[in-house]
């Protein structure tokens, strides 16, 4: 069976099936972006999008994702050295303390916006509910997801 | 407050894309990894622990105990009392016996279950009033008393002061025993270099304390151990003593194999073992005048320390420095008493023994002023410190602006506190939805207070290009605190952020600041950083002045000046010129706070340096039948004497509030014999982003003449009042006062009992 990471390929074995794709993505790919605050699927620090969708990756298999695309934060950002701008939103709006749940914010920002392009203020509360952060009282994540509707919409219209 | 749309700080590209490494992050060539094996029960005598079963899995390297451990077993901050393993007694379910170390962790936490360990239970004490009995048995026998400490405020006369008093209230207020809840578990990576020196890679708050406790643990000198801070994934206080010992476990495990040695925490192991917040009982008597006076204040307070001191008398002490809240008392009498049980241990987190006392006060103050028929925002007015009061230890407020009344003011104007109080419901049985709005203020002593020494310093160290090295003694606990001192030091020098990087810290590159605590890194750091960079520009006008033989010359916003004021040489030509002339641009600056005073018999003296002011506000609504509180507002305004960095510093109100809200309304440990009952975030409830609701944050700018920035700190004022703000509003909801925490589950049970 094969899975696609950020745009590459991986062939998994039978071995591979069983192994849970947060401890698979850090450990043997060395996607260390993708962390672990609880490693039972509460608090959205693994969160990653599979099929565009964010899921928990410490509650998924290898054998889950088979045949599907995986993007991490890794794969999020250009490698021209530049920033998606949902990450350029959260580093504009302040939105960044410790660091530990952005990687999981920022997916997760980024999965409701390609849903929903123009959300309200208390969409994009909604929204990141299922993660936790313990140091910013999420009030700047909602200012950077705001900003980060209008510049990819903008971008959207460049392209 | 507006959104920010400019907002900087020096590790963001790092921590949005992913790239930033926390300490599990890191692997190491031949990396060994190591798991705790914790005691089963709260209170026995060790009798033998056998390994031999694990030490037969494949992958198992080693199971190490306290006899393997080359240096001291205990070591702590005040009393060395807690032991890195435990030896000869277990005092509570978060003591590690044994480290197995194996190849992998899955297959060490394998081996875990195959350790016996032989044990005589000793009978235990959870409760601190029971354990302060003479006849109690000791927990630490060493200390003589289960007493940990005791501070006290003995100033006026409390028995004339109660005659003199018209009226007299009296209320038991109990606190929540909590948990950080960083996001990150514990982490450590140790190595021994070549060279001897044990590194150590860590998630920690205080890598200084860190050094001391694995230096201790093996043996080594200081100099021989090397704490090296990567990126931390929060702490909030609870970054020191727990993370302490889990990289001098590490490092032991690392020295004993002679291989790289890894550990991380799970959840489970971390809410298990790591320190919480001190529950307090807190028992009040205050005596006021029908002119409206607080005439006296006596109050006992028993903190819950756990089996082992880590900070508790710091923490108990600042809650007797600050007992009577921002209020001047003319008597006061105050006994606090941090006492040892058998309950996982507690110790320093974000609010430091006020978050306790202003839970107490802020209602307090509000029952007074009702008793006596007065409006409360009147009441405090009243009693509140002003410029030049005296405070109940007799320090006079005179150094800086007091700007308690502005606070105040600001936040009852901005939520229109008088017009919405008209709305309140008290509980009106007509009613299916209550609403309230409440407020609550505070004072609180900056930084260290005669809790220590207080001084950091910083290093300027501008390269041949121009570019700029900076390091503090100040630790990047996620808060934005490097950013702070780079814009603190572009301002000095006049020159662009994008020229300085701060230096990857070390505890051997620069002299132990103290701890990232007490909201003190922006005052400390800050204050080493602005005179460190007043050394740096003498010497770069001397090597100007050398290079182009003048006199007379100074420094102004990135160049050089001659005594006519004429631009004689830019930053970069002058920085050249220094090298030239082997006049180095290099600087090492200290700040020493201000001294302060304390008298331990009295209570009396200069308690801290200089002090902040705040005020929070909330609104809410209450569903009359399910209880359900929803919180709908919260403002605050707090003085940070000057804002340095505003997204980061509104980030610090917004977070602080939310930790605040979850203290007053959710958080609590609950405990079985001893042992926290929650085990991962699915039992511990912090708040999510839709618990909260859009928050304002208000900076009060009255630079301090006392920090040599002018700014003052913030981490901890944002919590300590939130709390007690939405006690006030729950009753103006509901007409009914909490005095315990947390305040939603007795909401609850106080509708059931009230139905039929």
């Amino acid at each position: 069976m094969i899975t696609n990471v950020n745009g590459k390929e991986y062939l998994l074995t039978e071995a591979d099936l069983d192994k849970k794709l947060s401890t698979w993505l850090r450990e043997d790919l060395g996607l260390t972006g993708t962390k672990i605050g609880c490693d039972i699927g509460i608090c959205g620090s693994c969160t990653v999008l599979v099929d565009n969708k964010a899921v928990r990756s410490c509650k998924l298999f290898l054998k889950d994702v088979a045949d599907k695309h995986i993007l991490t934060i890794e794969g999020l950002t250009p490698k021209d050295g530049t920033l998606h701008p949902v990450q350029q939103a959260f580093v504009e709006a302040g939105a960044i303390q410790c660091g530990f749940c952005t990687p999981g914010m920022v997916l997760t920002s980024y999965a409701f916006l390609l849903e929903n392009p123009n959300p309200t203020r208390e969409q994009a509360r909604a929204a990141i509910k299922g993660n936790i952060c313990r140091c910013t009282g999420y009030q700047q994540f909602i200012d950077a997801i705001m900003q980060a509707s209008i510049s990819m919409q903008h971008r959207e219209k460049k392209d | 407050m507006k959104p920010f749309s400019n907002a900087w700080r020096n590790d963001a590209v790092a921590k949005v894309s992913g790239k930033a490494k926390y300490t599990d992050d890191y692997t190491l060539p031949g990396m060994l990894h190591a798991v705790p094996l914790h005691a089963s029960v709260a209170s026995a005598r060790l009798i033998s622990i056998d390994y031999s079963a694990a030490l037969k899995v494949p992958g198992v390297i080693a199971v190490y105990t306290a006899k393997d451990i080359p240096g001291n077993i205990k070591f702590g901050q005040i009393i060395k009392d807690y032991p890195t393993l435990v030896n000869r007694r277990i005092r509570t379910t978060g003591d590690v016996l044994a480290l197995v170390v194996a190849e992998t962790r899955e297959i060490a936490l394998s081996a875990l279950p195959l350790i016996k360990v032989e044990f005589e239970e000793i009978p235990a004490l959870f409760d601190p009033e029971e354990a302060m009995k003479p006849d109690a048995p000791l927990i630490n026998p060493e200390h003589g008393s289960n007493v940990c400490n005791y501070h006290c405020v003995r100033t006026g006369d409390i028995e004339s002061g109660e005659q003199e008093a018209d009226v007299i209230i009296e209320q038991e207020f109990n606190t929540s025993r909590i948990e950080h809840a960083y996001l990150e578990p514990e982490s450590a990576l140790c190595y021994q270099r070549p060279d001897g020196v044990m590194e150590v890679l860590g998630s920690m708050q205080h890598p200084f304390s860190t050094r001391r406790f694995v230096a201790s643990t093996l043996g080594f000198k200081l100099s021989d151990v090397e704490v090296k801070t990567v990126p931390m994934g929060g702490g909030f206080g609870g970054k020191d003593d727990t993370a302490a010992l889990v990289c001098a476990r590490a490092a032991l495990c690392a020295y004993l194999t002679g291989k790289p040695v890894k550990i991380t925490y799970s959840r489970e192991m971390s809410l298990r073992e790591s320190y919480k917040r001190h529950p307090y009982k807190l028992q009040y008597r205050m005596g006021l005048k029908a002119d409206g006076h607080i005439v006296s204040v006596k109050v006992r307070m028993v903190a819950d320390s756990g089996a082992y001191c880590s900070v508790t008398p710091w923490v108990t002490w600042r809650s007797t420095v600050q007992c009577c809240g921002c209020y001047t008392v003319p008597n006061v009498h105050c006994d606090v008493y941090g006492v040892y049980t058998n309950n996982v241990f507690t110790g320093a987190f974000r609010g430091f023994g006020s978050p306790q006392v202003n839970f107490a006060i802020e209602q307090l103050i509000e029952m007074a002023a009702e008793k006596l028929g007065l409006d409360e925002s009147e009441f405090r007015r009243l009693n509140m410190v002003k410029q030049g009061s005296t405070t109940i230890t007799g320090q006079v407020l005179d150094t800086h602006t007091v700007s308690l009344k502005q606070a105040m003011d600001t936040v009852l104007s901005e939520i229109d506190y008088e017009n919405k109080k008209r709305n309140c419901s008290f509980g009106d049985p007509t009613k299916d939805e209550w609403y309230g709005i409440g407020y609550a203020i505070s004072y609180r002593g900056m930084s260290l207070g005669a809790e220590g020494t207080d001084f950091n310093s910083a290093i300027i160290n501008i390269q041949p290009d121009g570019s700029v090295l900076l390091e503090t003694g100040i630790h990047e606990n996620g808060q934005g605190s490097e950013s702070a001192m780079i814009l603190i030091a572009a301002e000095e020098l006049g020159i662009p952020v994008g020229l300085i990087r701060y230096r990857f810290p070390s505890t051997s590159n620069i002299p132990d600041g103290g701890t990232t605590v007490a909201s003190r890194g922006t005052l400390l750091g800050g204050g080493a950083t602005v005179n460190a960079a007043k050394i740096v520009k003498e010497r770069i006008v001397e090597g100007v002045q050398a290079a182009l033989k003048l006199s007379g010359c100074r420094y102004e916003q990135g160049s050089v000046l001659d005594s006519t004021g004429k631009v004689v040489a830019d930053y970069f030509s002058a920085i050249r010129m220094c090298y030239n002339n082997q006049i180095y641009p290099y600087a090492f600056g200290v700040f020493q706070a201000p001294r302060v005073s304390w008298d331990e018999h009295t209570g009396h003296g200069n308690a801290y340096f200089t002090w902040v002011y705040g005020c929070q506000a909330v609104e809410l609504k209450v569903n009359a039948k399910t209880g359900q509180i929803t919180l709908l507002n919260i403002v605050a305004a707090h003085d940070l004497g000057k804002a340095i960095n505003p997204a980061m510093l509104a980030g610090q109100f917004y977070g602080g509030m939310a930790m605040g809200a979850g203290y007053g309304l959710h958080e609590q440990v609950s405990l079985d014999k001893g042992t926290p009952t929650c085990s991962n975030y699915h039992n511990y409830r912090v708040l999510r982003s839709t618990d909260l609701p859009e928050m304002t944050a208000i900076f009060i700018e009255n630079h301090d003449p006392n920090s040599p920035s002018g700014a003052k700190g913030i981490g901890e004022p944002t919590l300590e009042i939130t709390a007690p703000a939405i006690a006030n509003a729950l009753y103006r909801a509901t007409g009914k006062r909490f005095y315990d925490q947390p305040l939603a589950p007795q909401l609850q049970e106080y509708l059931r009992r009230k139905q039929p």
